[in-house]
């Protein structure tokens, strides 16, 4: 199993009280499989995903990636991990900003150390950002800026790739449009995919889906 | 810079006044007053006084050159003290200061000097006759023959004095009382010096001959509180009478007068105050101020009323105390010379 | 609805407390150094002042004894029964103190300073009474009765003069003033007092002006640091403006005036602008009142002029402090309160402070520091006087200071296209990217070490020419004051028969082309011809001076009276002579002339030599063998050895304040970045957060941060190398040659450099530290907000 998550419990303190978030998640992922994590807002699913990706640590239960419990790695470790195994795409802010277009591209696979260039190129043309690549990520469109991010994660050839709402920010048909090509890579690179999202149409496409509601799946 | 010390120096009158009028002889600071039927002793008082505040040998003359052209000349050395009684070196509290001016019709020309007493700059002694400062002196075996010298930046004179006359007395025998209060002075002159010799002008030396009048005068407090100056006349007439006079004006508009009237033999009568009149008749303009440079004096009892016209109206002594003074001439019931001094018009 | 904007407006310090916290700080520091400087000097300026007044005898002419000795009171009263128109004064020591006796009847300048309005001095028949200010009263003895007089000079009383002559058991007088006015037909000074001579006023060498240089270094000090202050000010301003954008937006769309609106800006910032220059006048009289007793000892010990120890609260400083910082603030205001004027309503809301400096506006920065740099070459090349001078420095200053972002700019993307790996390129485009909001606090670095360098080399050429020039002047072992002529004859006799090499020192003052001068007569020998060097010379000057056809000048002389080598000067009014050699001389500004001994006592026969320089191996034996044969008491001799000491430790007090003044502008340099980098932690996070995600670790990020902030520093060392040299060479050169007469060789310290860069990289790390620890600790739900939804 590729990535399996087990009674996890997570909780915020809110000035006095502490907040629950998770109360006791357990799913798995197997390699090359992609799946939907739904959920009112607030109901815990973004904090799920950075637990996933060993962002976060939870309060309670194990992580196991490849069989590693995130849980009992140190900061450097689980940092380590996240450069070679795992990529994220985020609703905003994903790019960093001093970096073009392809430094941005190349920054994940060149930290993991297998920047394939025939690789990156097959993703940007895909994608269609062979213009954009000495531009700077403010230059970009919304969509464009996703795209870069998409690349980017898919770049260093990640086993697992984890997305927040990756099209939130973006109008119904560029969503549409982003959401198809990276469906396409992630199906060509072999990738398992956990996305988060609050959109019956994109979780739909998922082989499987979670609903996570006030912290326990459903 | 040093206005301030000197205007110091000028203002302790004032200060005796505020320590009331003692009446015994000595004011509060120590100071000897004049009183009453003084008998002189000559020829020690022609010397200092340092028990008394201040004193003064008072030289003016009026004077001619060979064309006939008028001169006035002033010789003046004062001495004001801290404290009473002399010291030893610096210590004295004895200050000296001088004033010398020369007047023709159209420049007047005024120096000043200081001195400490003590230490030899300056001083008089009475016997032989010797007053000085710096280099300027008035000095002979008596004070019936002397001779006179003062140097300032643009003039100097030197001149030889005769006395023709005896010394005539103010007052009552020398007593000269100065206000209703009884502030008074001890106050005698020599009305009747001939004098000749040579004044030094920035145009070259001009030889000058004419007639001085010596006021020799010391006191503690010569000014009553109300009085804001004096303006003071020494006539010589041509018959050969002479006549001094003086009002002390007082902050309520009134003068207090004095005069004496000498005759030409030098006998003299004393008059109490308001037997004397003078009134202004002409002001100049004279470093800024207004200053009265005509007038009409009178002394009814002599059948004296004459108008004064003053020689030069910018005779200012613009010196660290200023006031004015110079020559004057007149006419009316006389004619004849004589000098005027005002003080107060600040 | 004023109430309710400026709360809002408020509210946006309560919500950042570090940037309200560097804006005072900030203007706080800046005044403080800036005012502390400014009260050193005042304080100075005034006891110059002081004793110009409480002296008030240089513009005088005066009568001095031709043999250096006292004058007999006889001599004075036969000088005023002349007509000479003189005042008495005697000058002596209690102790520590400068007694100082005159005549207030007589003196041309009074009592002085108690003309101010004290009570009057005329009471010279009581008890000894002397004035003076209430720190000298404590140095004099119990039995005189002291009147405190503040405006008195310290280390001076003053008294009447038989006061003064009781008090110090004399007779005699010192000197007499001549006073303006004489009388006419005045006899010739030679037939009333021949043991006198006429000593002109001296014109244009008062204390002021020789310590004109030492101010000098301070004034430029309290300059960089105020400037550097205002870039700190500046800087928060800029960040508090863009950060309120939103806000002033809403303020602006709820309807509340333009006009409104930038008048309660304006009083906010303003006032709290107040705020900061008070607190930074409280430090700078601290710093004041630390450095000043330093500061005199320095004054006393190069020039003799003596400065209060005691610090008063002047309106000329803390007001020019206040009025300064106020200034400062509105200057940089106005320009963010044109911008709000013109933004239009409804304008982006998002920050715009760490957009990438756009290629144009750094070509205008290239463009504004070269035109500065070529009017800086131009004022070097052709500029004339001090003001040039001056001009000249601020040129070369702003137009480095403007430069130094493009240099930057390139520097950075050059080192990013040769970094290996991800993160270093990440790392130096990360750092470029930084540089417009970096940029002023890295101006203020770059100004404060360039400062640091321009003034520690010139105090340091300084002191090594001052040295090299003690050891060429102070050749001779022992240096002997005698007191007249007598004495003079029997101390050569003396030394001759003991066949010791002597150099008797003959002087006087003169007006040699146009210049107050100091005349010597020397006599030629070996010392001189081993030791004294040359600006430059003839090839055998001391011959040519020897034999009485040349003389040798002091570069002041030269410089002002535009003569150099083979030029004649007139030594007299039937003497003119060439200039065998022109003389660095690094003691006095005055100009001096050195003849041979024989030609002076042709042309001033009855002067005596009254000070004598020997050669002896043996010193102390030599001392002891002149005091026992001829009297003279040990205090009028000094070996070498003890000047050069005395010199040296004058110097070091002059370094101890420079030292203190170049760590006080390192680190409100660094307190500059500290808190552009605490202001602009919070908008960095959306550039850090992507790369945390992608798997740097926050300790790994934190180390790039001050690892940044250690390269920025590093670069602006680099930077301010060649500018702190440039402005040394500017202060030895031209300011130097302007203001005093002479032109200083510049010599290199590059141990104090490296120490300095080594000082520069610390301050910026310790600036670094503590946002990069708070960095470190950030907690990774903070970091993870970034990506968040925004609904």
């Amino acid at each position: 199993m590729l990535l399996e998550l087990d009674d996890v419990h997570k909780s915020f303190r809110d000035s006095e009280t502490r907040v629950p978030v998770l109360q006791g998640v357990s799913f798995t992922l197997a390699a090359g499989q992609t799946l939907a994590l739904t959920g009112e807002s607030g109901s815990g699913k973004s904090t799920l995903l950075h637990i996933a990706s060993g962002l976060e640590q939870p309060d309670q239960g194990r992580v196991l990636l490849s069989g590693t419990d995130l849980t009992r790695l140190n900061d450097r470790a689980r940092a380590s991990l996240r450069r070679s195994e795992i990529a994220l795409v985020f609703q905003q802010f994903n790019l960093i900003p001093s970096l073009t277009v392809a430094a941005n591209i190349g920054f994940q696979a060149r930290l993991a150390g297998r920047a394939d260039q025939d690789h990156i190129g097959r993703i940007v043309t895909a994608l269609g950002l062979s213009d954009q690549m000495t531009k700077y990520p403010e230059a970009l469109s919304g969509g464009q800026q996703q795209r870069v991010a998409i690349a980017r994660a898919l770049a260093a050839k990640p086993k697992l790739l984890l997305a927040d709402e990756p099209t939130g920010n973006l109008d119904e048909g560029t969503a549409e449009g982003v959401l198809d090509q990276m469906m396409h890579l992630v199906a060509a690179t072999g990738a398992a995919l956990l996305i988060v999202t609050h959109s019956r149409l994109i979780a739909g496409r998922m082989d499987r889906q979670l609903h996570l509601s006030r912290g326990r799946l459903t | 810079m040093r206005l301030r010390p000197l205007a110091f120096l000028c203002l302790w009158p004032i200060a005796a006044l505020a320590q009331g009028f003692s009446g015994l002889g000595t004011d509060a600071e120590g100071f000897a007053v004049p009183a009453p039927n003084p008998s002189f002793s000559f020829p020690a008082d022609h010397g200092p006084h340092p028990d008394y505040r201040i004193e003064w040998w008072y030289l003016t003359a009026n004077l001619t050159d060979p064309d006939g052209a008028p001169y006035g000349l002033q010789w003046t050395l004062f001495r004001s003290a801290l404290a009473p009684g002399e010291g030893e070196g610096w210590q004295s509290p004895q200050v000296w200061f001088a004033h010398a001016a020369v007047t023709t019709q159209d420049t007047h020309l005024a120096t000043e000097r200081f001195a400490r007493g003590g230490i030899g700059q300056a001083g008089v002694t009475a016997d032989p006759f010797r007053a000085w400062i710096d280099e300027w002196t008035l000095e002979g075996a008596d004070v019936d023959n002397l001779t006179l010298t003062a140097r300032g930046p643009d003039f100097a004179y030197d001149m030889t004095l005769t006395a023709d006359g005896p010394l005539v007395f103010h007052g009552e025998g020398g007593f000269s009382v100065k206000s209703i209060e009884g502030q008074a002075s001890y106050y005698y002159s020599q009305p009747f010096y001939r004098i000749e010799g040579t004044l030094t002008l920035p145009a070259g030396r001009v030889p000058v001959s004419g007639t001085a009048w010596l006021d020799r005068e010391w006191s503690s407090q010569p000014l009553a509180e109300n009085q804001d100056g004096w303006d003071w006349f020494s006539l010589s007439f041509d018959d050969g009478s002479k006549l001094m006079g003086f009002q002390l004006r007082q902050s309520d508009g009134t003068d207090f007068t004095s005069s004496t009237w000498i005759a030409p033999d030098g006998t003299s009568t004393a008059y109490p105050s308001g037997a004397f009149r003078a009134e202004p008749l002409a002001h100049s303009t004279v470093a800024g101020r207004e200053v009265p440079t005509r007038w009409q004096v009178a002394l009814p009892d002599r059948g004296v009323d004459v108008t004064i016209s003053t020689l030069n109206p910018n005779a200012w002594m613009d010196l660290t105390i200023p006031y004015w003074e110079g020559p004057v001439t007149m006419s009316g019931s006389h004619t004849g010379r004589g000098y005027l001094e005002m003080t107060g018009y600040e | 609805m004023t109430r309710a904007c400026l709360s809002a407006l408020m509210s946006h310090w309560r919500r950042n407390p570090v940037q309200i916290f560097a804006y005072l700080a900030g203007l706080a520091l800046a005044t403080a150094l800036w005012s502390g400087v400014q009260a050193i000097n005042a304080e100075a300026r005034a006891s110059y002042d002081a004793a110009e007044t409480t002296l008030g005898e240089a513009q005088f002419d005066r009568l001095v004894s031709r043999q250096g000795a006292s004058i007999d009171q006889d001599t004075y009263l036969a000088l005023r029964r002349a007509g000479w128109q003189v005042s008495p004064v005697i000058e002596g020591r209690l102790g520590a103190v400068r007694v100082v006796g005159i005549d207030p009847i007589t003196s041309p300048t009074g009592f002085g300073a108690l003309d101010a309005g004290g009570p009057l001095p005329l009471d010279f028949t009581g008890p000894a009474q002397l004035f003076a200010n209430a720190q000298t009263a404590r140095d004099l003895p119990d039995d005189v009765t002291v009147t405190l007089t503040p405006d008195i000079a310290s280390g001076v009383a003053l008294g009447d003069v038989g006061i003064v002559q009781r008090l110090l058991g004399r007779d005699d007088l010192s000197y007499l003033t001549v006073a303006p006015m004489q009388p006419m037909g005045r006899p010739d000074l030679a037939t009333v007092a021949p043991t006198l001579r006429l000593q002109p006023a001296q014109q244009g060498a008062s204390v002021a002006q020789l310590t004109d240089s030492f101010h000098l270094n301070l004034t430029a000090f309290g300059l960089l640091s105020f400037a550097v202050g205002l870039f700190i000010v500046h800087s928060t301003i800029g960040l508090a403006f863009e950060q309120r954008r939103p806000m002033i937006r809403t303020l602006r769309s709820l309807g509340v005036p333009l006009n409104t609106l930038v008048t309660l800006i304006t009083a906010e910032m303003l006032g709290l602008a107040a705020i900061g220059a008070l607190i930074g006048i409280v430090l700078g009289y601290l710093i004041a009142a630390v450095l000043l007793p330093d500061v005199a000892a320095t004054l006393r010990g190069l020039y003799g002029a003596e400065i209060s120890g005691t610090l008063q609260l002047r309106a000329e400083w803390w007001l020019s402090g206040l009025a300064i910082a106020v200034l400062g603030t509105a200057a940089a205001l106005a320009g963010r309160l044109w911008q709000i004027a013109r933004m239009p309503l409804l304008a982006s809301a998002r920050p715009r402070a760490w957009v990438m400096a756009s290629g144009a506006r750094l070509r205008v920065q290239a463009l504004g520091a070269t035109a500065l740099l070529i009017a800086a070459l131009a004022l070097s090349l052709f500029g004339q006087g001090l003001m040039a001078g001056f001009a000249l420095l601020g040129c070369l200053l702003i137009g480095a200071a403007l430069l130094l972002p493009v240099l930057f700019n390139w520097a950075l993307a050059h080192l990013q296209t040769l970094a290996k790996g991800p993160v270093w390129g990440w790392f130096w485009a990360d750092t470029r990217q930084q540089l417009p909001t970096l940029s002023l606090a890295l101006m203020a670095l770059l100004l404060a070490v360039s400062a640091n360098i321009g003034v520690s080399t010139m105090v340091s050429s300084f002191r090594t020419t001052f040295v090299a020039f003690l050891d060429q002047r102070l050749a001779p072992e022992l240096f002997v004051q005698v007191d007249d002529a007598a004495q003079s004859a029997r101390l050569e006799a003396f030394l001759t028969q003991n066949k010791a090499e002597i150099l008797p020192l003959l002087s006087t003052k003169a007006q040699i082309a146009g210049q107050p001068t100091d005349l010597y007569g020397v006599r030629v020998g070996q010392t001189y011809r081993d030791n004294w060097q040359f600006l430059g010379a003839t090839p055998a000057p001391w011959d040519a001076v020897q034999a009485g056809t040349a003389v040798i000048v002091n570069e002041q002389l030269a410089r002002r009276a535009d003569l150099w080598v083979g030029d004649s000067v007139q030594i007299s009014p039937d003497l003119d002579l060439p200039i065998a050699a022109v003389v660095g001389d690094y003691g006095n500004p005055h100009g001096q002339v050195v003849l041979s001994e024989d030609l002076f006592r042709t042309l001033h026969p009855d002067l005596a030599p009254l000070q004598f320089g020997i050669r002896t191996d043996d010193t102390d034996q030599l001392r002891a063998q002149i005091t026992a044969a001829l009297g003279i008491p040990d205090s009028a001799m000094i070996n070498q050895a003890a000047i050069k000491a005395m010199s040296l430790a004058v110097f070091d007090r002059t370094f101890t304040v420079t030292a203190a003044l170049n760590v006080l502008t390192l680190l409100v340099a660094g307190f500059a970045i500290l808190m552009t980098l605490l202001t602009l932690a919070d908008l960095r996070l959306p550039q850090l957060a992507p790369v945390w995600a992608l798997g740097l670790t926050r300790r790994t990020l934190g180390r790039c941060e001050l690892l940044r902030a250690v390269a920025l520093a590093a670069l602006v060392f680099l930077c301010a190398i060649p500018l702190g040299l440039a402005l040394a060479w500017v202060l030895l050169t031209i300011i130097n040659t302007q203001a005093f007469g002479w032109k200083l060789p510049m010599y290199l310290f590059p141990a104090d450099y490296l120490k300095l860069g080594l000082y520069a990289l610390m301050a910026a790390l310790l600036a670094a530290l503590w946002p990069a620890t708070r960095l470190m600790r950030t907690r990774p739900s903070t970091l993870l907000k970034v990506f968040a939804n925004e609904a």
